[in-house]
């Protein structure tokens, strides 16, 4: 479950092993359920070993705490309703008092910054009415700014352990942050934590761009860009901003790219004549195939996550509707056959469903179906509701919504498969087309 | 990008299907401002070899219905009175852009628009126009002249605009 050892910035080294890990304990949430109760669950500030790390602790675990609470799944019981404090992380737990509180889940930690000011944080994780451990207590050391992603890694540890199922909460979302009027938009690729923290700007507002899309590592974002005055793809390297447009014919116009989930090549859109196609590019070589050739609109690929299929929008029945086709081209077959019409599909990273935006009487869903088109059911409804993208466990869709009007504004939401938990995501001003880029090493 | 600060009467409504009420251009739509049309080409448009003339009086622009590409009668009347400007003005190339109303996703919209504004391209060029002075770019949803969201809006925003440039067209 925890192979995610050594990272850039952070070790996460098991520390101990005071009971055996538990594939299935009694504490268990069920996330394929419809309506569940949030399973109630403390967790108190992580104590300090030295005074510098006092504010530290009540920010790790405030940030746990905001995570868990933030799926719709946990209920935090607030620290003036603890009984006992936790004063020292290797004293015994003192399970009567949690279980007073209802505290079903605990978790507990101890945070220090050690003598080469890296912040090293150790944390376990109770089920309190079985009165034992969940899994084994675990060790992350990172580096002073990188405290968010250490209470991240807590929080996935402590979801995954508990539902069974990865967690997503120490990810990034690139998106296009837009400020201005509706007529006078001005866009610009921004990049945050999955929560809103640590924003930062990848371009300046100076050409129009457009829905980014993370690559399967995180490490660069393929975009389009009209810096000269033509809508193209650029790849943007994350980590020093570095970036370069992919070769194109002129006179043609390329839009919607998505890399291949070996992050070699890409798959996108190119108009020509008027004609909106399908085609694939290795990124390397910057040769590129055409996958379709038809008279009618095809574009917003996306592939499955074994690379084997595209499941892309297309009008040629007349309407735009969505359509599964081979890797390479050839026989497409249609999936979606509601009322209304379709766009945007986006293969589940787990791959057995289809996110979508529907638009029907006048209004926007987003959507997910299986992958032979059955089971749809439309998770969203607003005016403008749009650009589907995966939480890294394929468990909530983040998307654009737009309200309606003149004073229309364009921010991020999020909503799990379920239906449930639908609500904004944090940023600053106007948002949309969010790609979630994937779990952290 | 910049933006025309300056507002356009446009007198010859003509182009503008079902338009009853005089229309005005109220025109910061980034409408081509991205593409090279500098303010300073416009001139006067009392000047039947200026960019505003073309703009105002023989009109830049055609609309089209939802969903749709093909160019209706009122809109190839305007076509044939730009392909015959531009016929006679030969300095000028120009950009036409092609634009979607805000229904539909930001994907389909681009490839919406940029059969729209090749609808144009290929009717002018039938027109005898050179191919070499015109090039087509699509804005999809991302540059709407009205901001209403109703029919209304829409109708204006469901748009071709030729954009004129001084020089060749790369």
């Amino acid at each position: 479950m925890m192979r995610f050892m050594m990272s850039l910035f952070a070790a996460l080294t098991l520390w101990a092993m005071p009971v055996q890990a538990q594939d299935s304990g009694p504490l268990r949430i069920e996330i394929t359920e419809g309506v569940i109760e949030p399973m109630p669950f403390a967790a108190p500030d992580f104590v300090a070993d030295t005074a510098a790390g006092t504010e530290l602790g009540r920010n790790i675990a405030r940030v746990i705490s905001a995570d868990l609470a933030g799926t719709g799944l946990f209920r935090q019981i607030p620290a003036e309703a603890h009984i006992s404090r936790i004063t020292s992380f290797e004293s015994p737990v003192q399970f009567a008092d949690w279980r007073a509180v209802n505290a079903q889940a605990l978790i507990t930690g101890a945070v220090s910054v050690d003598g080469a000011g890296r912040v090293v944080a150790r944390f376990r994780v109770y089920d309190v009415f079985a009165g034992q451990e969940l899994g084994s207590g675990l060790q992350l050391v990172g580096t002073r700014d990188g405290w968010r992603r250490i209470a991240h890694k807590v929080a996935d540890q402590v979801y995954s352990r508990i539902t069974g199922e990865g967690g997503y909460f120490d990810s990034r979302v690139v998106y296009v942050s837009e400020s201005g009027p509706k007529n006078q938009r001005a866009k610009r690729l921004a990049i945050m934590d999955y929560d809103g923290a640590n924003l930062k700007y990848l371009t300046d507002s100076s050409s129009l761009v457009l829905a980014p899309r993370f690559s399967p590592t995180g490490d660069r974002v393929l975009y389009t860009s009209y810096e000269t005055g033509f809508p193209r793809i650029y790849v943007l390297d994350v980590a020093n901003v570095g970036r370069r447009v992919l070769p194109t014919q002129d006179g043609t116009m390329s839009f919607a790219p998505r890399f291949s989930p070996d992050g070699r090549s890409v798959l996108y859109s190119l108009t020509q004549g008027g004609n909106t196609d399908l085609f694939v590019m290795d990124i390397g070589s910057g040769s590129s195939t055409r996958l379709t050739n038809a008279p009618s609109i095809e574009t917003a690929p996306s592939y499955s996550p074994d690379g084997r299929q595209i499941v892309f929008e297309s009008d040629r029945s007349g309407t735009p509707q969505l359509y599964i086709m081979a890797a390479g081209g050839g026989e497409a077959r249609r999936i979606s056959f509601g009322q209304g019409r379709y766009g945007t599909p986006v293969w589940s990273p787990r791959g057995d469903l289809i996110a979508f935006t529907k638009q029907s009487k006048g209004r926007f869903h987003i959507g997910v179906m299986r992958t032979d088109g059955s089971e749809e059911r439309l998770l969203t409804a607003s005016f403008l509701d749009e650009g589907p993208t995966w939480a890294p466990n394929g468990r909530v869709i983040m998307f654009t919504r737009e309200t309606q009007g003149a004073q229309g504004q364009a921010s991020l939401y999020s909503v799990d498969i379920t239906g449930r938990n639908l609500k904004q995501v944090s940023t600053n001003g106007g948002a949309s087309d969010p790609s979630w880029g994937p779990l952290q090493d | 990008m910049t933006y025309l600060s300056k507002t356009f009467l446009l007198f010859a409504g003509l182009a503008l299907a079902a338009c009853t009420n005089p229309d005005r251009f109220d025109d910061a739509t980034g409408a081509g401002l991205d593409s090279g049309a500098a303010s300073g080409l416009t001139g006067a448009a009392s000047d039947p070899a200026s960019a505003a003339y073309f703009q105002q009086a023989v009109g830049d622009r055609v609309l089209f219905a939802v969903d749709q590409s093909n160019l209706g009668t009122q809109a190839q009347t305007t076509l044939d009175g730009q392909a015959e400007w531009l016929m006679t003005n030969r300095d000028f190339t120009a950009i036409i852009e092609g634009h979607a109303d805000e229904q539909g996703t930001r994907e389909y919209n681009l490839a919406l628009g940029a059969r729209r504004a090749n609808s144009v391209q290929e009717y002018l060029i039938s027109r005898g126009v050179a191919a070499d002075r015109l090039r087509v770019v699509s804005y999809g949803k991302e540059r709407p002249i009205e901001i209403c969201s109703n029919e209304a809006c829409y109708a204006k925003n469901r748009r071709a605009v030729t954009v004129l440039a001084a020089g060749p067209t790369s």
